[in-house]
């Protein structure tokens, strides 16, 4: 059955429920993976999936299917609706959305499934070659994927909306070790426009290759607090996980203690902290058109001037919050529901340049690349690819990784300075609950943070 | 061929709000063509010729074959299904979360939990063209909860999780557990940054230990020349306190099983014993590059090639009791939770990581929770100079069985 079929008879299976809300999504992709370790190619593969999921909201409660084969499509409906029964006991809060019936169709010139695994292997090759061009290399990998996913959503308001997309995702590490000493460095990149989003990075991979070898010999940091400056990379993260998350109006708004410490008009940085997240600009990883609530997407501020004046939501937690839905009810397969996610996240840019910034610093360090970031609502942590002393204005020795923390709203205030250099970071994965990696895009110009607690020795 | 059915009831913000039904089913076909590995998996029961094409297409790439499949084996009786687990109801599972989520607020009212209780039933089936065939049913219940109290911009997280192929119908464990946290957190107490002792509790042991030892025993990481335990088989690399092993015959443990995802059986294998480097993880393609044989370790991640993993962690107990090792304190930290610690060069075994909850020790007492404090140092380090190994055993996730850890000498830095 084709999932347009499917879509159709769920939802006309729809009617005659006595539930508040329904909804459904079908889904067909396929994608490739390939990985190489050392020199080699280890493995490729194809997948192929085609499923389904059904949500029903009742009374305040929420049931939940999800499945791969399509037969009984009426009974799995009651199914959900049963389980929403079960759970549900107050009034629903869900904020009404215009129907949508659209289709919504790739805008790649090529789809990248469909490149024969020649070309994606001889481009590898080149990078692998790069790599091991270098010295001091013990190993590498490369993880290489590719999907098209073609879904469609339909409601028991009569949306009927279809989207496909492609995305390309690149993961490059060298490894290098000497004497019992292993350190790496790596990148990660991707994009929705298709296979050229990774190609050409000749030149970047080169470099990891030579820090990874660089670090061997670099002397771990001494801990403790520091004026730390960020690149565009690593404070893409920062704000992804120190800010962003906090953002997510599902961490709020059944929690009275977090509406009052994210509540709208307060001031969390100064004047020239601005952050968006907005899934708009059709290139970065994180957009789309609609939601899988069949909500538009659009672009939030988030922090305005150094003050909160929005947040994301879900068409429920908007309901409950009595704010706007704004699109951001994502779920990263059909297996899974929709649930408040960010889409690509940024610092707006500001008038300084790196020279500027770091010339004022005595002592400090100079953080870049990323290697993860967690947040835990109040603390970030986040562990940087790359870092360096700042010593008397000039950037000095190489360091091993250092691992930052903060407490998210100190740090956020403690940003005294924001370049003019804005770039997107497309090689992020976002996890939260069991969805991960969810395609998500980040970016900032350079920061400068005072007093940020920094891991070491 | 794997499926499953998965079951969670959620709660949030204390009361009940999800209940959801997940069937999967996949099939994953992994051939050898002229010598070279292909692979492909898809979800349709009914489009058997397009799997065999997509595994042919990437055949011609592939990495050339070093092992031959399992033939007709007989496999170790490790029982992970228990038919009472698939008879507990929906009601049944909402009663358990909620009297687990009603304990806790009883306690302490201003929590704001998170609560899952869920069910899961699956079907393994390996076949191949040497006439090996294994197969196993798996039942998996898990209870959880997260609690997070906010006074002002401080937060608080306490959790506890437990996993069993046998149903928990009981939370009283976690709730005892979640609220001994709480107890102990009441208190603040200040840190200064200096090396000092740290009790590892187990769900510390892990969220600081556990990925890195994963990493340096893969057969896959010592193969590579990357793993700092690599080129030191036989050889003490540890303290002599020390002792670990990857065991999936335990009984009614998720992680166990009779057979690996290659139909390979499943053994104990003693990683480290004593202190002493004793073996590796591997899985058939590994072996055969590296000239021995599989451990049955071969565990295919999200339906892809089988990759060596570790199955069920354990570390073998000691003779020191928790409150034998804090007393030892004069001035250290307990360490029930880091975050973010195994984010970075997991293979050289350095970590850093943000206590999220953890405790000060003064002159042989828990005094109160630190905040704003990270820990960091070196897995390889830090585990040759071991004081204690705890008697206090502890299932963790249901794949790590492990006491409390106490190092010497750890590495604290605080604002």
């Amino acid at each position: 059955m084709d999932v347009e079929e499917v879509g159709h008879e769920l939802a006309d299976a729809f009617r005659g429920h006595d539930a508040d809300y329904i909804e459904a999504r079908v889904s067909e992709a396929r994608t490739t993976q390939v990985a190489y370790r050392g020199r080699n190619l280890e493995s490729a593969g194809q997948a192929a999936a085609v499923g389904g999921s059904i949500r029903a909201l009742v009374k305040g409660g929420w049931g939940f299917i999800s499945f791969n084969d399509f037969d009984h499509l009426p009974d799995k409906v009651t199914l959900a609706v049963k389980h929403a029964r079960l759970v549900g006991g107050e009034k629903s809060h869900f904020a009404p959305v215009e129907p949508v019936v659209e289709r919504v169709p790739c805008t790649v010139r090529e789809n990248p499934v469909m490149i024969p695994l020649a070309d994606k292997k001889a481009l590898l090759d080149e990078y692998v070659d790069v790599i091991w061009g270098n010295a001091g290399i013990r190993t590498s990998t490369i993880n290489y994927g590719d999907g098209h996913r073609r879904t469609v959503f339909v409601n028991s308001a009569g949306s009927c909306i279809q989207q496909e997309r492609c995305d390309v995702t690149l993961r490059v590490v060298a490894v290098a070790a000497s004497d019992g000493e292993v350190q790496q460095a790596g990148l990660s990149t991707g994009g929705r426009d298709g296979f050229g989003a990774v190609h050409g990075l000749h030149g970047q991979v080169d470099q990891l290759a030579k820090k990874a070898v660089a670090m061997l010999s670099a002397p771990t940091v001494k801990g403790g607090e520091y004026t730390v400056v960020l690149d565009p990379v690593l404070a893409g993260v920062f704000v992804h996980e120190a800010f962003g998350h906090l953002s997510e109006a599902d961490f709020v708004y059944e929690n009275d203690r977090m509406k009052e410490i994210m509540s709208l008009g307060k001031t969390f940085g100064g004047p020239h902290l601005n952050i968006v997240d907005t899934a708009t600009l059709p290139t970065l990883r994180g957009s789309y058109k609609y939601d899988d609530e069949g909500v538009p997407a659009q672009k939030s501020y988030l922090i305005r001037e150094g003050k909160l004046v929005g947040r994301l939501h879900s068409r429920e937690t908007a309901a409950r919050m009595e704010e706007a839905p704004t699109g951001n009810a994502r779920a990263i397969s059909y297996r899974h529901p929709p649930i408040v996610r960010m889409t690509n996240t940024y610092i707006e840019p500001g008038p300084a340049t790196l020279d500027d910034i770091i010339g004022d610093i005595a002592e400090g360090v100079y953080a870049t690349n990323w290697y993860g970031g967690t947040t835990s609502m109040e603390m970030f942590t986040f562990s940087a690819g790359e870092a360096y002393m700042i010593r008397n204005g000039r950037i000095a020795e190489t360091l091993r990784p250092v691992v930052l923390t903060g407490n998210v709203f100190s740090t956020l205030e403690s940003i005294d300075a924001i370049g003019n250099d804005l770039s997107m970071n497309q090689g992020g994965g976002c996890g939260k609950g069991a969805q991960s990696p969810l395609p998500v895009s980040n970016g900032s110009p350079h920061i400068r943070i005072r007093r940020c607690l920094v891991g070491g020795r | 061929m794997a499926s499953s059915e998965e079951t969670p009831v959620e709660f949030e913000a204390n009361h009940l709000k999800h209940i959801q039904s997940k069937q999967t089913r996949t099939v994953a076909l992994r051939i050898v063509k002229d010598g070279r590995v292909g692979h492909a998996t898809t979800t349709h029961t009914d489009k058997g010729d397009e799997l065999v094409e997509d595994a042919l297409a990437t055949a011609r790439f592939g990495t050339e074959a070093r092992f031959q499949l399992p033939s007709q084996q007989s496999y170790p009786p490790v029982e992970v299904y228990d038919p009472t687990t698939t008879a507990v109801t929906l009601e049944q599972m909402v009663q358990v979360g909620q009297k687990l989520v009603d304990t806790i607020r009883r306690h302490c009212p201003e929590i704001v939990c998170e609560a899952g209780v869920a069910r899961t039933t699956a079907t393994v089936t390996i076949i191949n063209s040497r006439g090996g065939q294994a197969g196993y049913r798996e039942s998996v219940f898990s209870v959880g909860i997260e609690g997070q109290v906010i006074r002002g911009t401080d937060m608080l997280f306490v959790g506890e999780h437990q996993s069993s192929c046998h149903p928990l119908l009981d939370p009283e464990p976690i709730s005892r557990a979640v609220i001994r946290q709480l107890d102990l957190a009441r208190e603040r107490a200040s840190v200064r940054t200096k090396a000092m002792p740290v009790v590892f509790t187990p769900t510390g042991f892990a969220s600081a230990f556990c990925r890195p030892l994963m990493a340096a025993f893969s057969g896959k990481t010592v193969l590579e020349r990357a793993s700092p335990v690599g080129e030191r088989l036989g050889q003490k690399v540890f303290d002599s306190k020390l002792s670990l092993r990857d065991d999936p015959t335990i009984a009614y443990c998720p992680g166990s099983g009779p057979c690996d995802d290659e139909a390979v059986p499943s053994q104990c294998t003693p990683l480290i014993t004593e202190g002493t480097v004793t073996a590796f993880l591997y899985d058939l393609q590994t072996a055969g590059l590296a000239g021995t044989a599989s451990t049955g370790n071969g565990h295919r991640s999200q339906g892809g090639l089988p990759a060596p993993a570790p199955t069920v962690f354990s570390v073998s107990p000691g003779d020191a009791s928790f409150e034998h090792m804090v007393a030892d304190m004069k001035e250290g930290l307990v360490v029930e939770r880091l975050m973010g610690a195994t984010q970075g060069n997991i293979l050289g075994g350095d970590f850093s990581g943000n206590v999220l909850l953890g405790f000060k020790v003064e002159n042989g007492r828990i005094v109160g929770r630190v905040k704003d404090t990270m820990v960091s140092g070196n897995v390889y380090r830090l585990l040759d100079d071991v004081a204690a190994i705890g008697s206090d055993t502890k299932w963790v996730g249901g794949f790590l069985s492990t006491p409390s850890v106490y190092c010497s000498r750890v590495s604290v830095a605080a604002r």
